[in-house]
């Protein structure tokens, strides 16, 4: 199991999500980034152009997530539409069609919850500009597994709720502008 | 990943819930991908209102009337009527006018839920003038499930999206056709259910039970394990007849399998291979 990274990014986004991302992704060194597990929600019915959109601008691999795919340094993976994309203890990714939680399919806080099982202390785990409060209770599990948990500064995001309820659920959590996030991930290394 | 240390308890009390229940039921999913179990398993213990996985385990293995409740939660599906209407399409479009060139078909739908593809198969090989030789198996491993799918009655408040998807399937007739509707529920016409088989079957323990020609199992195999996965991937190639069709969810796909040299890509987008002449 040497090859499997030992920390992991998860992102967690909703309304302004492109805007804020894009400050983001573009920013990772290729190679040595930790594996970054996105959701962004997105409507059920469309095919996803995020992996399609990030890929074009960044040095990292961008992917949407397909099942049992092994997780990987340098490569960011996009929970596709429609399924809620959760993170296996034996280093691979699961999608799975169970209902909506939070009227959200993909969830950030199913995403979180898997993360912080499989990666503990190493995992760090973002809230970014959103509308909703998906998340909040995805980053508290976090902040119990003894992992990192990063929100994006409720005022200068484009969707305030989301940040604010991660904030409010999880106070002890690092308050940060997209530009100190973004600086933040370039130094985290995978293992 | 984290350092391999002490196991969590809740890890604990969950592998041997899993025991339990293979080893009084005979229901397996410890090769289940872990992930869903576990959210699943923490909500079917809040839901049912145990303070613990081992409570929640007790009482299972004493009153066989848990059972079922437990079952509810950890084979739930969620699907809609010709779900992707794009995959409906391509089955329309590029694997029918080889069906029929068969003169009997058989077609399985693996996990099928409370039969909601099932239903959509059925109509779409009647539109394609297929359903008089074809004969449809429906399996799953839940008992309520399956008589959901045998009674064929869905809330209406659903319709709107099967209807829309059906068009969008290229569905030459109207969904409003095959349902009638009473007291908030579609119930589909019984018609639909003549030539389907429905039987209790699982991808884990059982085995080949008959030679088909298109076999639809899409979401399912997401639920489980990478060998388990193989398993049911090598199910289904020894029960397709040469050159049958196999046709998967849209994120899910053969490339990490030991038996995928035995199938080709078929639509590629659309997750249908085809089993390989030799």
């Amino acid at each position: 199991m040497s090859d499997v990274p030992e920390k992991a990014v998860v992102i967690g986004a909703s309304a302004g999500a492109l805007e804020a991302l894009s400050v983001i992704l573009p920013q990772l060194p290729a190679d040595v980034t930790p594996p970054v597990m996105i959701v962004v929600h997105v409507p059920p019915d469309k095919r996803s152009v995020l992996s399609e959109l990030f890929q074009a601008k960044c040095r990292v691999a961008v992917l949407e997530a397909e099942d049992k795919e092994p997780i990987r340094s340098g490569t960011v993976y996009f929970a596709p539409p429609d399924y809620h994309l959760l993170v296996e203890t034996n280093g691979l990714l699961s999608l799975s069609s169970d209902e909506p939680v939070l009227f959200s399919r993909p969830s950030i806080d199913v995403l979180f919850e898997s993360a912080a099982d499989a990666y503990g202390a190493g995992l760090t785990a973002v809230v970014l500009s959103g509308a909703n409060q998906d998340g909040a209770q995805g980053l508290a599990s976090v902040v119990e597994a003894g992992g990192t948990a990063i929100v994006q500064d409720p005022d200068t995001a484009f969707a305030s709720a989301m940040p604010q309820a991660a904030v409010a659920m999880c106070p002890t959590a690092l308050i940060m502008s997209l530009e100190e996030i973004a600086t933040y991930l370039q130094k985290a290394r995978s293992a | 990943m984290e350092m391999p240390g002490p196991e969590k308890v809740e890890d604990i009390e969950i592998r041997l819930l899993l025991e339990a229940l293979y080893h009084q039921y005979h229901y397996d999913f410890r090769n289940y991908a872990m992930a869903s179990v576990k959210r699943r398993l923490k909500q079917a213990r809040e839901q049912l209102g145990f303070s613990t996985i081992s409570a929640l385990q007790e009482k299972v293995l004493h009153d066989p009337s848990m059972l079922p409740r437990l079952l509810g939660f950890l084979t739930v599906q969620v699907s809609e009527m010709f779900r992707d209407p794009s995959y409906f399409k391509a089955i329309r479009e590029q694997v029918i006018p080889h069906l029929g060139t068969y003169p009997s078909l058989k077609v399985w739908v693996a996990g099928c839920s409370a039969g909601e593809e099932l239903y959509s198969l059925v109509i779409l090989f009647r539109e394609e003038g297929l359903e008089e030789r074809t004969l449809f198996y429906a399996t799953d491993i839940n008992q309520d499930a399956l008589r959901m799918a045998e009674a064929g009655i869905y809330s209406l408040d659903r319709i709107q999206q099967f209807t829309e998807n059906h068009r969008r399937s290229g569905g030459k007739s109207s969904l409003s056709d095959y349902y009638t509707a009473a007291y908030g529920h579609a119930s589909f016409d019984k018609s639909l259910r003549q030539r389907v088989v429905f039987s209790d079957h699982s991808l884990v323990t059982d085995a080949v039970f008959a030679e088909m020609h298109l076999i639809s199992c899409r979401n399912v195999m997401i639920y489980f394990d990478r060998p388990l996965q193989d398993r049911a991937i090598g199910l289904f190639k020894e029960s397709l007849t040469r050159k049958g069709f196999l046709g998967l969810g849209a994120k899910e796909n053969l490339r990490f399998s030991a038996h995928s040299s035995a199938f080709n890509d078929f639509v590629r987008e659309e997750k249908i291979y085809q089993r390989c002449a030799t």
